[in-house]
């Protein structure tokens, strides 16, 4: 039993944080942490990806640092402590690692170096209007018509759609079978006609989701990715995919300390015994949260399967995000209310925290709801039925 | 990094596992209640015979030198098996304040006695309107002669009843609140002035209060320089907490092994109560509650043998806030989910319910233990 990190480790963490310091610009901004700016979020990743750490879950032959395990949650929660966004999911922790898995070699020497580069922004077509927890009723479907599949449907819920060159989607290839077995993962140029963008705005103001129009848009057969009817395999595949990257825990920690400083800047706040009290709960919860992250870490290092612990670690990851911005809203008070001024009284923290609070009610919704998520743990517990 | 047990360790588990579950259990502990100090001499023998009660203190004193982790396998299984002997507040709390505070002739008086189970020792620390502060200590100890005149009132001082001996913190100089000026002294529950109130405490375990009128003591009852106590009294504390919160942690984990099973066998509406979605919610709450006690528990464990006391406060404070409120909705559940029986003193969840409510109170409530992290200073 031992909590420290080895001098290795520690070394790299020293560098990573020198690294960030140097380049990381000061502030970006109260989006920071939200992704919601092309511009901001463009130019960092590209940064990133001239460093070789855009892509820094995946190995050296595909583009990435080739770092272990506890390497990549180092990166993450230096680059969370220097209050830098995450970098773009869709094609770095979903697609990235769903083709180095199941893609052709073409498919991988073509999609995945800009993804690394950070040349490129992809986007998720899973969610359909009548199907959001129940995922395997999704109704889209993908007809083949010689060399192409001829896609019509719709999808909803698609973060950075109007932002993405391409969307990786489930289409249903086969209607005579069983739900799970006749879905296909197609990936889909963004510019094909007969695919129309609508944006959707959300409670924190801004515009992160899309509802995706598909009218006989025709995909290459060759951008199917695994067999015809291996798309709910690989769905599965990506939802198990980086577990200790999944409660948020870096971001969490940046947030609390954030909280914390912001408080700190206001006496009656700080010298509060119930404001203190409640600090200290978030940050008992959070330590909570992290070791039950570290010790699904460690067994990742070791090469073994993530333990029982890992599986409660979105439910509870997505309830601290939550917690954390509930506390900034509310001692915030009213330098937390002035909808994106620059220019109001009162902290950054507190000013941007109405933001991130209405934003954050999402975090026990995507993914995987809170409630699917203790379905399937319920099925762990009890056995199947 | 490393989260695993060594096979040492692993071969302690297995051990006090095989002990507490297999050889102690429910049976066992309705008989130990009946008994006085609600002690089984015989599973006191064998703790000591497997080397559990040396394993807190210092090889240079007879014991093993266990770490806090080695400490936290033994009481996990206790808690588990529901063992009601006082390892806790026998062993580890007064054995590891002796370690840091005694004197080598104190220490080789009394811990080997202590490690081969042939004496019992309690800490009277807790005192009416400290809200468990160990600082507070009203108790006063004024130099008199060769001694100290003692008096004061301490409140539920665990294990008392049993104890040969009881180490008391009094008050030599300072006011109440501040660590400076706590002495700790020795003291014989028989001597003239000592009064005990003896009583069990709910869910298990015995304790007094304890009123000392003019007690005198020579010099030598002194444990470590006069006035200079508290930071031993702070740290044996932190041990001990560490402690229960280990064993806590096992009484949760064996009443969710209960819940889940009870969902599977007990049926209504045609069908198991586990095919419905509330409780599986529920049940899954518990789970996800008990996997991040024990990310804690392992946490404190390891931290409470750091050589950083910010370090140690924070672990272990944090650790008790966490665990007070997460095994009184584990243990609240449980009940729940079992419906009538779960209320009875019938079945085992309805034991483990009211050791985990005293769990909550005993070594400083959540309250207390989230001022005590609210006050800390921050690492840079």
């Amino acid at each position: 039993m031992d909590l420290d990190f080895s001098p290795e480790d520690q070394a790299f963490r020293e560098e990573v944080r020198a690294w960030m310091r140097a380049n990381v610009p000061p502030k970006a901004g109260p989006e920071i942490g939200l992704p919601s700016h092309l511009e901001t979020q463009a130019a960092w990743e590209r940064k990133l990806g001239k460093q070789g750490w855009l892509a820094y879950n995946w190995p050296t032959e595909y583009g990435g640092p080739g770092w272990t395990a506890t390497q990549r949650y180092i990166f993450d929660t230096e680059r969370a402590a220097a209050g830098a966004p995450v970098g773009s999911p869709f094609g770095l922790a979903m697609l990235g690692p769903v083709l180095m898995s199941f893609g052709t070699p073409e498919q991988k020497a073509r999609y995945l170096p800009p993804i690394a580069a950070g040349e490129v922004f992809w986007c998720q077509g899973y969610s359909e209007p009548g199907s959001g927890s129940d995922l395997a009723s999704l109704k889209t479907t993908a007809v083949r018509d010689g060399d192409h599949y001829v896609v019509n449907g719709q999808k909803i819920w698609t973060t950075q759609a109007h932002w993405a060159s391409y969307i990786f989607c489930l289409c249903r290839t086969n209607t005579e079978v069983p739900k799970q077995q006749g879905i296909s993962f197609l990936l889909i140029d963004m510019k094909t006609p007969g695919l129309e963008i609508r944006p959707i705005m959300t409670i924190d103001g801004h515009h992160h989701l899309n509802e995706i129009f598909l009218s006989d848009v025709r995909v290459p057969a060759e951008n199917l990715v695994g067999k015809e009817g291996q798309g709910w395999t690989i769905a599965k595949f990506l939802l198990t995919h980086e577990r200790t990257a999944i409660a948020g825990v870096s971001d969490s920690l940046y947030q609390m300390d954030e909280l914390r400083s912001a408080v700190a800047s206001d006496p009656s706040l700080a010298e509060d015994p119930l404001v203190r009290r409640r600090l200290a709960a978030l940050e008992v919860d959070l330590m909570a949260l992290e070791y039950t992250n570290l010790r699904t870490l460690d067994r990742v290092a070791k090469g073994q399967p993530p333990g029982p612990e890992s599986s409660g670690l979105k439910v509870k990851g997505a309830e601290m995000q939550q917690a954390i911005s509930e506390a900034q809203v509310e001692l915030g008070g009213l330098s937390a209310l002035p909808w994106m001024s620059d220019d109001a009284a009162g902290h950054d923290v507190f000013r941007s925290a109405t933001q991130r609070y209405n934003f954050l009610r999402a975090s026990s919704i995507y993914g995987g709801t809170n409630e699917i998520q203790k379905n399937v743990l319920a099925k762990l517990l009890l056995g199947a039925g | 990094m490393d989260f695993s047990y060594s096979s040492e360790q692993e071969l302690l588990r297995d051990s006090a596992n095989k002990f507490a579950l297999k050889g102690y259990g429910f049976d066992r502990y309705k008989e130990t209640l009946t008994r006085p100090g609600q002690l089984n001499a015989e599973a006191w023998a064998q703790m000591a015979e497997f080397g559990w009660l040396a394993l807190p203190l210092p090889e240079s004193a007879g014991g093993l030198g266990g770490s806090g982790t080695d400490i936290a396998l033994i009481t996990e299984a206790l808690g588990a098996g529901m063992v009601l002997e006082p390892f806790v507040s026998g062993v580890v709390l007064p054995g590891k304040l002796l370690a840091l505070a005694g004197s080598e002739a104190q220490q080789q008086r009394l811990l080997p006695p202590l490690a081969e189970g042939g004496l019992q020792l309690a800490v009277a620390w807790a005192e009416p309107s400290d809200r468990q502060n160990p600082a507070h200590c009203a108790t006063e100890a004024k130099a008199d002669g060769q001694g100290y005149v003692i008096s004061g009132r301490k409140l539920c001082a665990l294990n008392a009843p049993n104890a040969q001996t009881l180490i008391v913190s009094a008050r030599s100089a300072g006011s109440a609140g501040e660590g400076a000026g706590i002495s700790l002294f020795e003291i014989d529950p028989a001597a003239s002035g000592v009064t005990l109130t003896p009583y069990a405490v709910m869910g298990g375990g015995t304790a007094a209060d304890v009123v000392l009128d003019q007690v005198r003591v020579s010099a030598d009852a002194l444990i470590g320089p006069a006035g200079e106590g508290f930071a031993a009294l702070e740290a044996a504390l932190d041990h001990a907490t560490a402690a229960v919160c280990a064993q806590a942690l096992g009484a949760m984990n064996a009443l969710l092994e209960r819940t889940a099973a009870y969902l599977k066998v007990r049926k209504q509406f045609g069908t198991a109560i586990g095919n419905f979605q509330v409780l599986q919610h529920r049940l899954v709450d518990m789970f996800i509650e008990i996997e991040q006690s024990r990310s804690m528990v392992l946490m404190a464990s390891v931290r409470v043998d750091s050589a950083d006391a910010d370090e140690r406060r924070r672990a272990v404070s944090a650790t008790k806030a966490y665990l007070a409120q997460a095994s009184k909705f584990v243990a609240q559940q449980a009940v729940q989910l079992h419906g009538g029986i779960g209320v009875t003193e019938e079945l085992d969840v309805g034991h483990f319910f009211r050791q985990l409510t005293a769990f909550g109170t005993l070594y400083g409530d959540r309250e207390r233990h989230l001022d005590r992290v609210a006050g800390l200073p921050r690492a840079a």
